[in-house]
């Protein structure tokens, strides 16, 4: 399992554009101790530091909920767009319409996306914008105290004893779908599986929908939950082990090609699936879809990447822009000469 | 085919005793929506133009793609009025559903135009009549009979330039110019027009006083539509985002730009410095100019009433977090769905004030469609100067109807890009604090995301924050933040375009209006003048936040007449809440709300009626 080497002499270890890993942290975590958003913001802050990202090119967006305002704590280096409830895709769209350079990082949660936001949550899908969206799914509202949000399991339970009889929206089936081209599960829990993942996503050109199970300790965390950590220790159920080779690491690891799914990404890095699920193909669509229906029927809760498309062109290619950003094209660019302006006039008279 | 002979002002004595009426009345051409009039009531519209006179077209049409009535009024002036006028005189009726209602509207001695099997004098007899068999002129010379809906058309534009003395030579001319590629088509169309204008002069001899006359008040000037114009004036300052849902009657505009985003901005390369997205929703629409104006780019939406609505949240968002974006507003018939294809100017209060809390928004108010093209640029100067969401409220009849006007001037100005700190000058200054007002105008400096520099990001949130952009719930920090904002929108006062004071500033009585409303009441201004012996004053408001002029023409007039489009006197309360305590008492309203747009007429009886004139 090749990981990015972390080189340096004296001092903080560096990574490969001589960063330390302490300018990738954020601001301090206001979340509830234990709460599996840390984990994941942590992640966040391995992956961009390993893979070398620069910070000023990243733009960390999200929509409100406990899940949105961690962007605040990783990467204060980042630009950060804290937006309104469930429109995150809306305005990562238009900034990466302006500067198609940056790379994009959003965190959702599973109200944000699954409820107030499935809207733009399907739009983005389908238009395969270039951002990594992460779901830190609980199945419950957390600001608000405790409600269940769209993603909560038939048959979970609130600590008022309420139970949840309507069905969840599954937000990878749903992005497998409409379009989106990296789509996977993971656990807060699993810092190894997240962190592969994360890479590859940051690899990917794309949208890459991450549903994290991130348990609520304070509301989604006692026994007849089912977004809690006991649960998803017994349940979870990885389709494939999730390995990420970057390109400008150079340790080969020698694999058995049978038992592995290698995917070239666009930069030249390779993400290995090991199949642990009988020939899961993460390639093949329509078998992703139904495994993952299959998976609800049988109170599975499948992790890994379920399905990935190097292939596809994103919403950005398609508008086939040029290559400087558009936000900062100079006026001799952008404001056509007066000759054009007096043609259309003369062709009005 | 030689046309001199055809021209018809040279006849002499057929309009019996009454007195010539040469470019003073209306035309109502009644049709079915869907059966491609449009092409024709243009023609007709342009060699009216085209013969110097000045003329103003209205689309009065249905919400409804085939099938309803619509109408299209032409109004000549050899004044120069453009604003509706209460009647026409003049009807070409081709709808047999509206035929009745259409031919009664018509005042006592005007005249129609219309299909001979509708048989118009069964409902009165003082009109003068024009009957003419359309279906079969059509068909004589239209073989094909899928055409022969869409030729129909050009049939009553010769048998209504035949009647009005209108040059077929110019009509002509016109037909080429709407069908410039095609000469089949060409041919098709105007064999259309001379068969109806061959019909006229067989049958049809004149019997009614109006005519159109040769003048030169038309030389030099351009025809456009509002949106059209607020479209290219948005290309002309350097628009690179446009993101959009369609709504009547806002479509056009974007469409305009596009067009000419195509046309004007692509490199050789073949590449677009322009990325047009058609969003799921106006939600979408604006998250996604909010967005790319975070980012730094000149950002614009257009939409109408219902789409301002859904936008509410992110107006406010956009206020509060300080990103600039274009908000084009053409204003239909609310509440609510409304009548989506009537005009209002009844969007003022929800635009002023869009979204939750303390937030408030500046917007400009063309007049004209020259001002659609300038004020297009100057709200994007604005909302990139003081960081802020900027609405441009047009209306349906400024941005659907096809208006003359003086040509556009190139814009004079560089583009204002406003505060915008480079890698280099905060390697100078060591850092920054996104919202500190370090200038006194209560505008601070952004960065944008992709600088270069370590201490270039800044966290942009719509909860309460600090001026170093800092999370915050401290009473003082929010407070100081709500107080720098209220600043910066006082600046908007002369940074967004002054009012325009019309006559001398000798009277007792003002009038205020805006957009669209300006047409009616310069005409009425004059009614007043000629008919009551009143010379008032008048003041175009062209922004809000208002202008100290505003507030000094007020306080110079004894009584002020705010006249608009709506029911509620939206402009007369914002005024209210701005002007001192003892001023508003001033104000009265005269209100148009009624869907069709303001005339005249309307306003000089009210204004008669208040003053017991």
């Amino acid at each position: 399992m090749a990981t990015a080497t972390v080189n340096g002499a004296a001092g903080p270890k560096v990574n490969r554009i001589g960063l330390p890993i302490v300018e990738y942290r954020g601001g301090k975590s206001t979340l509830c101790a234990g709460c599996g958003h840390n984990a994941i913001s942590e992640r966040i802050v391995d992956a961009m530091f390993e893979m070398g990202v620069e910070p000023e090119r990243v733009i960390k967006m999200s929509g409100i909920g406990c899940s949105s305002k961690s962007p605040a704590y990783f990467m204060s280096r980042s630009f950060s767009v804290n937006s309104v409830h469930g429109r995150m895709p809306s305005v990562t769209s238009g900034a990466l319409l302006a500067n198609a350079a940056l790379t994009a990082i959003g965190v959702s949660g599973d109200g944000d996306t699954a409820s107030i936001g499935i809207g733009q949550f399907v739009h983005m899908m389908r238009r395969n914008l270039p951002m990594i969206y992460i779901v830190e799914n609980n199945g419950v509202y957390g600001l608000t105290k405790g409600q269940f949000s769209a993603t909560a399991d038939i048959g979970s339970k609130l600590k008022t004893g309420v139970i949840n009889d309507l069905p969840p929206i599954d937000t990878c089936a749903l992005a497998i779908q409409l379009g989106a081209t990296f789509v996977g599960r993971s656990f807060s829990g699993d810092k190894k599986q997240l962190l592969s993942m994360l890479k590859a996503a940051i690899a990917h050109k794309g949208t890459v929908l991450l549903d994290v199970i991130s348990p609520c300790v304070t509301f989604n965390d006692h026994e007849g939950s089912t977004k809690s950590y006991k649960f998803l220790q017994d349940h979870d159920e990885p389709v494939n082990e999730v390995g990420f080779v970057p390109s400008f690491d150079e340790i080969e690891i020698d694999y058995d090609s049978g038992a592995v799914y290698d995917v070239a990404m666009h930069d030249g890095s390779h993400l290995r699936m090991r199949k642990l699920r009988e020939d899961y193909d993460p390639t093949d669509k329509a078998n992703a879809v139904r495994t993952l229906m299959e998976a609800h029927e049988n109170d599975e809760v499948l992790t890994g990447v379920f399905f990935i498309d190097t292939r596809q062109p994103t919403f950005v290619d398609r508008l086939n822009m040029v290559n400087e950003p558009l936000a900062t094209l100079p006026e001799s660019i952008v404001r056509p000469p007066k000759a054009a302006l007096d043609s259309l006039m003369a062709s009005l008279q | 085919m030689a046309t001199e002979h055809l021209v018809l002002g040279q006849e002499q004595g057929e309009s019996g005793t009454r007195k010539r009426i040469a470019n003073d009345f209306s035309i109502n051409i009644a049709t079915v929506n869907g059966s491609g009039s449009q092409s024709a009531n243009s023609v007709l519209f342009k060699s009216i133009f085209g013969m110097g006179v000045p003329v103003s077209g209205k689309n009065l049409f249905p919400s409804n793609i085939a099938g309803m009535p619509t109408w299209f009024v032409i109004r000549t002036s050899k004044d120069g009025y453009l604003a509706r006028k209460q009647e026409a005189e003049i009807l070409v009726a081709l709808n047999p559903a509206t035929a009745r209602e259409d031919a009664l509207a018509l005042p006592a001695g005007g005249v129609a135009i219309y299909e001979e099997s509708l048989n118009l004098k069964q409902y009165r007899e003082d009109l003068v009549f024009y009957p003419a068999p359309f279906d079969k002129i059509t068909a004589s010379i239209c073989p094909e009979a899928k055409l022969r809906k869409l030729v129909k058309n050009m049939v009553y534009v010769g048998v209504t330039a035949k009647v009005l003395g209108i040059d077929l030579g110019v009509v002509e001319q016109c037909v080429r110019q709407q069908f410039s590629h095609k000469q089949k088509v060409f041919d098709l169309n105007f064999g259309a027009v001379k068969a109806g204008w061959e019909y006229a002069q067989a049958n049809l001899p004149k019997q009614d006083p109006y005519v159109v006359e040769p003048m030169d008040r038309t030389a030099g000037q351009i025809v456009i539509d509002g949106n059209a114009a607020c479209g290219m004036g948005a290309v002309f300052a350097g628009v690179t985002v446009v993101a959009w849902y369609p709504i009547t009657p806002s479509t056009s505009l974007i469409e305009e730009a596009t067009a000419l985003l195509k046309k004007l901005r692509i490199t050789p390369e073949g590449k677009a410095t322009f990325a047009v997205v058609q969003a799921e929703d106006e939600l979408a629409a604006i998250g996604m100019v909010l967005g790319a104006g975070w980012a730094g780019a000149r950002a614009m939406t257009a939409t109408s009433g219902p789409g301002v609505s859904l936008m509410a949240e992110f107006a406010g968002f956009g206020y509060y977090a300080e990103i600039p974006g274009v908000i084009f507003n053409v204003q239909r018939t609310g509440p609510s769905t409304g009548m989506p294809t009537r005009t209002q100017q009844a969007d003022v209060l929800s635009t002023a004030f869009l979204s939750h809390g303390d937030t408030k928004h500046p917007f400009l108010l063309p007049g004209s469609v020259k001002e659609c093209f300038e004020f297009a640029g100057a709200a994007f100067d604005v909302a990139e100067r003081l960081q802020t969401p900027v609405f441009v409220l047009t209306d349906l009849d400024l941005g659907m109807n096809q208006w003359m006007s003086e040509p556009f001037a190139y814009p004079a100005k560089p583009l204002d890009r406003g505060k915008v700190l480079s890698g280099e000058e905060l390697e100078k200054l060591g850092g920054f604090a996104r919202y500190r007002d370090v200038d006194g105008d209560g505008v601070g400096w952004r960065t944008l995301p992709g600088t270069q520099h370590a201490k270039a990001a800044y966290f942009t949130r719509g909860s309460g924050h600090n001026d170093a952009a800092g999370y915050t719930e401290r009473p003082g920090e929010y407070q100081a933040v709500m107080d720098r904002l209220a600043r910066k929108f006082e600046g908007a006062r002369t940074l967004t375009p002054a009012p325009v004071a019309y006559r001398d500033g000798q009277s007792k009585i003002g009038f205020l209006a805006y957009g669209t409303t300006d047409f009616a009441l310069r005409e009425s201004l004059d009614q007043i003048e000629n008919e009551l012996g009143v010379r008032a004053d008048y003041m175009r408001i062209r922004a809000y936040p208002f202008a100290h002029a505003i507030h000094d023409f007020v306080a110079s007039h004894e009584r002020v007449y705010v006249v608009e489009q709506n029911r509620d006197a939206q402009m007369a309360s914002l005024l209210k809440l701005d002007l001192e305590a003892g001023q508003t008492v001033k104000l009265r309203s005269i209100l148009h709300y009624n869907g069709l747009p303001i005339d005249a007429r309307t306003i000089t009886d009210e204004f008669k009626t208040r003053e017991g004139l």
